[in-house]
């Protein structure tokens, strides 16, 4: 069955896949993690901060948010947010967003009620005991969260914001429903080209197990080592 | 230094941790607080520089008032040093970074300040050699030399300790105590919660006894071991001093 299969088409359309494709694929995983972070970070404070309705809005858009297939966030966000930024500066027609923008935009705000969860949950395993020394301190809150909780709670969930991050990897494949030129994309494209859809789709899924599967086994040494730390 | 009048607190409207109490610590003072587990002491040491908030009486630290919304409580904590049974050293910080943090966030002291200082701190509670390491890297006796010394580098005005020493191994206690013995002899005003007793006859003023969060027993040092007045304390000394 292999017998007439090309595989040169894969060599001739390296530099396009990865410089292109990859490229476009890391820089919005990367982005996304980092944006989905900082923004899932402050609703995990919120969740967790005496106040009840900033607990409850955070929680209802983490449910939200949970509750949507992403195909769909990424669909609907795409064709939504020239009107949703229309109608946000008063501008009288809809405002045009490139596709990087708003996939990148959509997967922030995906990726945030995952990462919240992530971060609430390392938060909650510092114990009390080291906000009150910090207090005792004269540290504020905002200071107590800033350089003793936090990065405490970030060193202690890495392997598995890391693993949510490789997931993210794999997901950002799904832009393809705006016709954007991610990795997969560019091998879709190809292959659509050129007439080889086996062997493209064959070396795309070989890429991203490997990537993930180098990933895993990183997350796999990092957990052991923290595991010595403390 | 520290005056605490007819404070109640209540943990939930059933069950009230702290009933009327009422003492003071004056300016160069070392006051010893005992008694069963569970009968408020660190509840109490922790209303002090509110940690933990009350609902009624009053607290006040060198004038300040600590339940009044108006304080800045980060100032106030800033010059109130506290020890934990715990140490609750910062895990993520090697030692040296442990007593610079506060100094300059909170005391906007320079990165070369806080460290001649931290330094100087640590040789005073010998553990020069241990400024690089990670708090991990220490046994607790090493740990909690460390967080005195954090708490000092705070230069604070009153120094409140919680069972300092209760977390730790016996062949470790004496190292602790005697960091805590020589700042009693400088004049540190402390306010400890131990059941030390061998520290408290060598350096307390006063011992507090407390029951069921009331305190039962607040006398001079030589008229508490000479005859405590309650049979709750008596009770209490005998079963202690017998260990
Ligand atoms: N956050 C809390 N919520 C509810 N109850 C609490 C809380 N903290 C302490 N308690 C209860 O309040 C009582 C007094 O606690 P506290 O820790 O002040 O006692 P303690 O005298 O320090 O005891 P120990 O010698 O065991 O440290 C105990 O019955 C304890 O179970
Ligand atoms: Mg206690």
């Amino acid at each position: 069955m292999f017998g007439n299969l090309d595989f040169d088409v894969i060599r001739r359309a390296l530099p396009y896949l990865f410089y292109e494709g990859m490229t476009f694929t890391l820089t919005l995983t990367g982005l996304a993690a980092l944006g989905g972070l900082v923004f899932g970070t402050a609703l995990a404070l919120m969740r967790l901060s005496g106040f009840k309705i900033l607990g409850r809005i955070a929680g209802v858009y983490v449910d939200f948010m949970r509750s949507l297939p992403l195909v769909l966030v990424i669909f609907w966000f795409y064709f939504l947010v020239p009107y949703i930024g229309q109608w946000v500066t008063g501008a009288s027609r809809p405002i045009s967003v490139g596709a990087f923008a708003s996939s990148l935009i959509t997967f922030i705000m995906f990726e945030a009620a995952y990462f919240s969860e992530i971060m609430r949950a390392g938060i909650q395993s510092i114990s009390r005991g080291q906000p009150a020394a910090a207090n005792a301190l004269g540290l504020t809150y905002a200071q107590t969260m800033r350089y003793v909780v936090l990065p405490q709670a970030f060193r202690n969930m890495l392997p598995v914001l890391i693993t949510q991050t490789i997931v993210l990897f794999q997901d950002t494949s799904l832009v393809y429903v705006l016709s954007i030129t991610d990795f997969l994309g560019a091998a879709s494209k190809v292959a659509q080209r050129d007439g080889r859809l086996v062997e493209m789709y064959l070396f795309a899924a070989v890429v991203y197990f490997t990537i993930s599967c180098i990933a895993s086994f990183g997350v796999r040494r990092l957990q052991a080592r923290i595991a010595i730390i403390r | 230094m520290i005056e605490i009048s007819h404070v109640n607190k209540w943990y939930t409207p059933s069950f009230q941790v702290l009933t009327d109490c009422t003492t003071s610590v004056t300016k160069g003072e070392v006051v010893v607080v005992c008694g069963p587990s569970g009968s408020g002491k660190s509840t109490l040491i922790k209303c002090v520089n509110a940690l933990e908030p009350f609902q009624s009486g009053d607290i006040s630290v060198d004038g300040t008032k600590v339940n009044d919304p108006k304080t800045n409580l980060p100032k106030l904590r800033s010059r109130v040093g506290m020890v934990f049974q715990h140490f609750e050293l910062f895990p993520h910080l090697k030692i040296i970074d442990n007593l610079c943090l506060a100094q300059q966030k909170v005391l906007d002291r320079s990165r070369d300040k806080a460290m001649a200082k931290g330094m100087q701190l640590l040789e005073r509670v010998g553990l020069k050699e241990q400024a690089q390491k990670y708090p991990a890297n220490l046994s607790g006796g090493q740990q909690q030399r460390v967080a005195i010394a954090r708490a000092l580098a705070m230069d604070p005005i009153v120094m409140l300790f919680d069972e300092p020493t209760s977390a730790l191994d016996p062949e470790m206690v004496s190292e602790v105590l005697d960091v805590m013995v020589d700042l009693a002899h400088e004049g540190m005003t402390m306010m400890v919660v131990t059941h030390e007793m061998g520290f408290a006859r060598k350096v307390a003023n006063r011992v507090i006894f407390m029951d069921r969060g009331e305190i039962v027993e607040d006398a001079a040092k030589e008229d508490f071991f000479g005859k405590p007045r309650s049979d709750r304390a008596q009770k209490f000394l005998s079963k202690i001093l017998s260990h």
